[in-house]
Formats: structure tokens, C-alpha cells, sequence
């Protein structure tokens, strides 16, 4: 038994690493997946570029302006002298925001009547918008407190609420760290999966699989000959991504390393089993590349990565109960940013774990040794 | 191996596709040490026999015993006690001769002090010593066919299937590829080959003739020569074979080409080759001796199918 499993796996091997694509789509592939999420997937919101349209031109308007640029997520590019103006910066697109201060805005301040300023975005992209809206708001807002205060320096203190807000896990709100542990996860699923679905198919397209069926060769020992070297694979990549994740765009990993080993491993278990499920129900590589495809797309959408599962209606909500990755993206995320154990994470690794055995028992329970 | 000598015995064996009858109740009985073979045209359902036998396809209903197992019940045990080789090439091209070997020999759990004498053995009946290190993609058909039967037999099985072995081999590979079989019989190992080239029924010990899912003749070749073969058989050199094929089809005589000389089958060889040599004369085609000759099987066949 164990002979034929280990004369699978040195067979699987051989075949993988005499394959140049294969090799470069298990080392190369992902790194270079990293990079580009690493660096082309960021909501992050810096260097608006702006337009003022200053009609009070005074010293507080000018510091105003001052403080917007100093946080960083403005960047002045222009300075319209008129409302017509402003359209046609934001119909062009050489802007994304602009901002209007009116005339008296200084002097209604410090009689302190309310000095509305007036902030326009481009809400083409609603994302940045929306982040660029609620940015220029706060700065203007703290703006206002700050000048109250010196105006109100003499007399009895402000009543209200101050609300002293914190972000935790991940203070700069650097998106690249959220995104990265997602990436990493999503890069391990379609390794895994292309790898094993291709496995059995290319078998059952050469023929080898005829005879190999009749060999005294057990169903299991078959199945694991062929996922124990993708297992293999697997982890090599998520070490690999995790790597260079860590050393190049300086992720923090602030849980406990062999948990998330552990964790990977159960995570496997079901992309496997979903690879050889595919391979089990397809007849060409083709076929086998596109259902790994059909999976993979929703998978990435209802796992959370992008899109948060709280926010979709409640049919899918319960389809991402089926998903392997929007438990272990609740895992990695947790093992990476917030550094959480296994006393907060075992539900995600019971339901991984029940995922990934039901997943195996059905492709085991298909794949018969018999042709049809 | 079963006690009374008989290494495949199948009764009534049936497998449809839909609605399509691939194999239509045969019932064969093979002995051991037996090289049996079975012939018939491409879509006779040899191959789906074959694989019935070998437990890779489940009957639809009928039954039967290879090695003394069970074939519906026993398959894995008959998977122990057989060698099969398909049609197709079937090793792993993007490994080497030598990974191949092992692999096999490994999956086939072949006692490892043994190990290095049967791969020898393969190298040498498959004459690839220098090239055991080559990938088996690069190698030409005749050398991949040896090497598939060397690793089909790594574990020395008592039961041989060859599904179309020779296909798409040239006929001097095709003659040491007997060679080979004849070798392995001789030490007891039965055989059971399926083919469609006639010629090569001439090799077998025994045949059934299988066409349209149903066995519709069997015996040795000889027996069949005589036994199923009532009419007489004429061989006719003409120096136009296609206009002497029609110019006799006018006249409701049914003859096939071999070469330059057409086989004609008759009731009476007497009184037909007056007939024959009227017909060609008056179509002015130059025919030299007509003479009775022992039928070919492939004569057998064709007169059989006709006549069914």
C-alpha cells in the first residue's frame, strides 16, 4: 500500500517538474500574482487631485486649504475662478474633487455662525468618493473645532461630544495589509486547484488512467498518490507568497506561524477535493481548466475578499457556507492583522475541516475503478 | 488459477450503450496456456469484451470467471493475475523508459530483489538498454509497443489481454511482437489477443470471430479453413483486377481483390471456372491459371459475414 503510494507520488513529481509551464506556474505564477495585487490593488485614498475654488481669499481660507493638502490625501491642482470652471475640471476628469469655500467664510466663523464649505467628487468611482468626501469633510470639520477653540479660548468650555476614535489591527488603515493575507489565500485555491484537476484528467485523456484501473491499485491510494504532491505543492506556494508578502510590502504576521500551518493544511484538504471533484466530472484538460475557472470566480466573490458577505442579499450569504475561502480569508486575516489563536478561530477550522472531508469522500466515493 | 485448467470462461456475456448492443450474449471459454484470439473488424466489440474481462467495464447482465475470479464480483483480485495492454499507448510519455519501468514495477508490487532482473528483462526484450533514459514520447512505435508489454507483464501474471497490440506497427516490429507472445505463452502464461489484421489470426492457437457484438464462428484456424468454409475459393491473376472485380458483379459472381489476383468464392469450382474464364475473355481481360486454393482466413471471414 504504502509502496504504491510512494511510487504515485515520485511518479507525480517527475511529471510535474519535467512540465517548464507546470514549474513556472508554481514558482513563478504566484509571486508575480503577489506583486501585482500588492501594488495595483489598493483602495487607498492619497493625492486627490483637487480643485479650490476660493471665493473669500482669506487667511483662513488659505490655512484651511493648507491643512487639507498637509494630510496627504489632497493634492491642489487647480484653482478655478469660476462654478462653470469646476464642471468642466470634473467633466474632463483632470480633477476628482473640488472644493468651494464662499465668500465670508472668515468672517461668519468668527462671529461663529456656520461657514458651509462645499465639496464635490466625482462619484464615477463611488468607492473613492466616498472616502475622498468623508476625508475633506473631517479635515474641514476638525478645522472649524480647532478655530472655535482659539475663538472660544477666554469663555466657558464647549459642551458636545467629542468622539476620539481608533482604528485597531491596522492603524494606517493600509489596505495592501487587509488585501495581502486575501491574495495569498486565493493564490494557494487556484494553484491547488488547477494542479489536481488537471492530474486525473490528463490521465483519463492519454489513457494511462485505463492502465493504471487495472492494476491491483486501490481507489485511495490513487487519490492520495495524487494529492499528497499537490499538498506538497500547495504549502510551498503559501510559504512562498507569505515570504515574500512579509519581506517585500512588510505585512505584519502577528499570530502564531505553525497555526497558520495547521491551518493551510485543512484548507487544502477541501481545494484539493474540489480539484479532484472537477476531475472526476470532466473528460478533457479543457473541460477541467474551465470548471476549475467556474469555480474559482464565485468563489473569490462570495468569499468576502473583496466584497463584505454581511452586504449580500441572504441566498448568497448562505452559499458562502460552501466556500472554502471565506473561512480560511477569516482565518489568515486573523492569524496575519489581528493575531488570534485557535480559542477564536476553531468554528472557521471545524467548518474547513467538515468542508474539506465531505469534499474528498465525494470525489473518492465517484471515482471508481471502472470506465464508463 | 482456477483447479480444471480454464483461465477465462464467460456465459452470455452482454454490455449496451443505450440502445447500442456492443457485445450481444457471447459465451467463450479460453484454457490456460491458451493463445486465443479474437478477431474481428474495428466496432465488433472486441475491445468492450476485453474490457469486461479485465473488470474495467461492468457487464450488463450475463457473467464469468478470469483466473478463477469472479468478474462482477472479483474484479480486484483478477487485477492481481492479469496483464492488459490496450490499444492505445498507455505508458507515460513524459517519463523515462526507466521511470516507467519502475513505476510499474512498484504499483504492481513486484518484490524488490526482483526488481532489477525484470527491468533488465524489459530493456532487453524492448532493446532499449542505451536508451533507458530517454523520455518514452521520443520513441518509435515498435519500441513503445515492447515496452508496454514488458511493463504489462512486470509481475508476471498468468492471464495476458492484448487489445490490439500491433496497430500502427510495421510488419517486422509486428513479427518480433509475436515473437515476444509466442515466448510467453510457451512458459505458460495464456494469452487472449484481439485483433483485426488476419493475417496475424494464423499465430493463435484458437479463435472466435466476433462481428456485430456476436461470436459467429470459433475453433482453430484450420478448423475453420475447412469447417466454415464449404464453398470452394478460386484464385484468378488478371492483369486488370478492378475491371475483372466488375465485369464478374455483372454476372452475380462476388470475388475480392489481393493484389493483382482476385479470390472468387463458389459452390463448385468445376463447373464455375468455364464460367469465369467466359466472363473475362469477352470483357478482353488477360487471366492467367485459374486455381482452387486453400481460403484464407480472411476468406472465411468475408464468405461468413455474407452469409449472416
Amino acid at each position: 500500500m504504502f509502496e504504491r503510494i510512494h511510487q504515485m507520488i515520485v511518479k507525480e513529481f517527475a511529471q510535474v517538474f519535467r512540465d517548464k509551464r507546470m514549474v513556472l506556474m508554481i514558482l513563478a505564477a504566484p509571486v508575480i500574482q503577489l506583486l501585482m495585487f500588492g501594488y495595483v490593488v489598493t483602495t487607498d485614498v492619497t493625492n486627490v487631485r483637487t480643485a479650490l475654488y476660493d471665493l473669500d481669499k482669506s487667511q483662513s481660507s488659505r490655512e484651511l486649504a493648507r491643512s487639507l493638502v498637509a494630510s496627504g490625501y489632497f493634492e491642489i491642482v487647480s484653482t478655478p475662478e469660476s462654478p462653470e470652471e469646476i464642471r468642466y475640471l470634473l467633466d474632463k476628469g483632470e480633477v476628482s474633487c473640488a472644493i468651494q469655500i464662499n465668500r465670508n467664510f472668515e468672517k461668519d466663523m468668527l462671529k461663529g455662525l456656520p461657514s458651509p464649505i462645499q465639496i464635490i467628487a466625482d462619484g464615477t468611482d463611488s468607492n473613492t468618493a466616498m472616502i475622498t468626501v468623508s476625508y475633506a469633510a473631517r479635515i474641514a470639520a476638525r478645522f472649524g473645532l480647532d478655530t472655535s477653540k482659539v475663538a472660544l479660548i477666554n469663555h466657558e468650555r464647549l459642551p458636545g461630544v467629542d468622539a476620539r476614535t481608533r482604528i485597531w489591527y491596522n492603524p494606517d488603515l493600509k489596505s495592501r495589509n487587509y488585501n495581502l493575507p486575501g491574495v495569498i489565500a486565493s493564490i494557494v485555491m487556484i494553484v491547488g486547484l488547477m494542479l489536481t484537476s488537471m492530474a486525473v484528467v490528463r490521465e483519463r485523456e492519454t489513457g494511462t488512467i485505463e492502465q493504471l484501473m487495472v492494476t491491483p491499485i486501490r481507489p485511495f491510494e490513487l487519490i492520495l498518490g495524487k494529492t499528497i504532491p499537490f499538498a506538497a505543492i500547495g504549502y510551498f506556494d503559501m510559504m512562498l507568497v507569505t515570504v515574500t508578502g512579509v519581506f517585500w510590502f512588510d505585512v505584519p504576521i502577528k499570530g502564531f506561524l505553525p497555526l497558520l500551518f495547521l491551518c493551510t493544511g485543512i484548507y487544502l484538504l477541501s481545494v484539493l477535493g474540489i480539484g479532484l471533484f472537477i476531475s472526476t466530472i470532466s473528460r478533457t484538460q479543457q473541460q477541467a481548466m474551465m470548471a476549475a475557472m467556474f469555480f474559482y470566480m464565485p468563489a473569490l466573490l462570495l468569499s468576502g475578499f473583496v466584497f463584505p458577505i454581511d452586504n449580500m442579499p441572504p441566498v448568497f450569504q448562505y452559499i458562502t457556507y460552501i466556500n472554502p475561502l471565506r473561512y480560511f480569508l477569516v482565518i489568515i486575516r486573523g492569524i496575519f492583522l489581528k493575531g488570534i489563536g485557535f480559542s477564536l478561530l476553531w468554528p472557521q477550522m471545524a467548518a474547513l475541516l467538515a468542508l474539506g472531508i465531505t469534499i474528498i469522500a465525494l470525489s473518492t466515493a465517484r471515482f471508481r475503478k471502472r470506465l464508463e | 488459477m482456477s483447479e480444471n485448467g480454464i483461465a477465462v470462461e464467460v456465459k452470455d456475456l452482454r454490455r449496451t450503450f443505450g440502445s447500442f448492443v456492443a457485445v450481444d450474449d457471447i459465451s467463450l471459454r479460453v484454457e490456460k496456456g491458451e493463445i486465443f484470439g479474437f478477431l474481428g473488424p474495428n466496432g465488433a466489440g472486441k475491445s468492450t469484451t476485453i474490457r469486461m474481462l479485465c473488470g474495467l467495464l461492468s457487464p450488463t447482465s450475463g457473467g464469468g470467471s478470469v483466473a478463477g475470479f469472479d468478474i462482477l464480483r472479483e474484479s480486484e483480485s483478477i487485477k492481481k493475475s492479469i496483464g492488459y495492454m490496450s490499444q492505445r499507448f498507455s505508458l507515460y510519455d513524459d517519463l523515462t523508459i526507466e521511470e516507467n519501468i519502475n513505476f510499474f514495477s512498484g504499483i504492481y508490487n513486484v518484490p524488490r530483489q526482483k526488481r532489477a532482473e525484470r527491468k533488465d528483462w524489459i530493456l532487453s526484450i524492448s532493446g532499449l538498454h542505451e536508451r533507458k533514459e530517454e523520455l518514452t514520447r521520443n520513441l518509435p512505435t515498435g519500441f513503445k509497443q515492447r515496452l508496454a508489454l514488458g511493463c504489462a507483464v512486470l509481475h508476471d501474471p498468468s492471464i495476458l489481454f492484448l487489445d490490439e497490440p500491433t496497430s500502427g506497427v510495421d510488419p517486422m516490429s509486428r513479427r518480433n511482437f509475436w515473437k515476444l507472445i509466442y515466448d510467453m505463452a510457451g512458459r505458460g502464461t495464456t494469452v487472449f489477443v484481439t485483433t483485426h489484421y488476419m493475417d496475424e489470426a494464423d499465430y493463435c492457437g484458437r479463435l472466435a470471430l466476433i462481428y456485430r457484438g456476436r461470436i459467429i464462428a470459433e475453433g482453430t484456424p484450420a478448423v475453420l479453413r475447412h469447417r466454415f468454409m464449404k464453398q470452394d475459393v478460386l484464385e484468378i491473376p488478371v492483369d486488370r483486377p478492378v475491371e475483372a472485380l466488375e465485369a464478374l458483379e455483372k454476372e452475380g459472381i462476388e470475388s475480392s481483390i489481393f493484389g493483382s489476383t482476385l479470390h472468387v468464392v463458389v459452390e463448385d469450382a468445376d463447373a464455375a471456372v468455364p464460367r469465369i474464364e467466359r466472363i473475362l475473355s469477352a470483357g478482353s481481360i488477360k487471366a492467367g491459371k485459374i486455381e482452387k486454393i486453400l481460403p484464407s482466413l480472411e476468406d472465411v471471414f468475408v464468405s461468413l459475414i455474407e452469409s449472416s
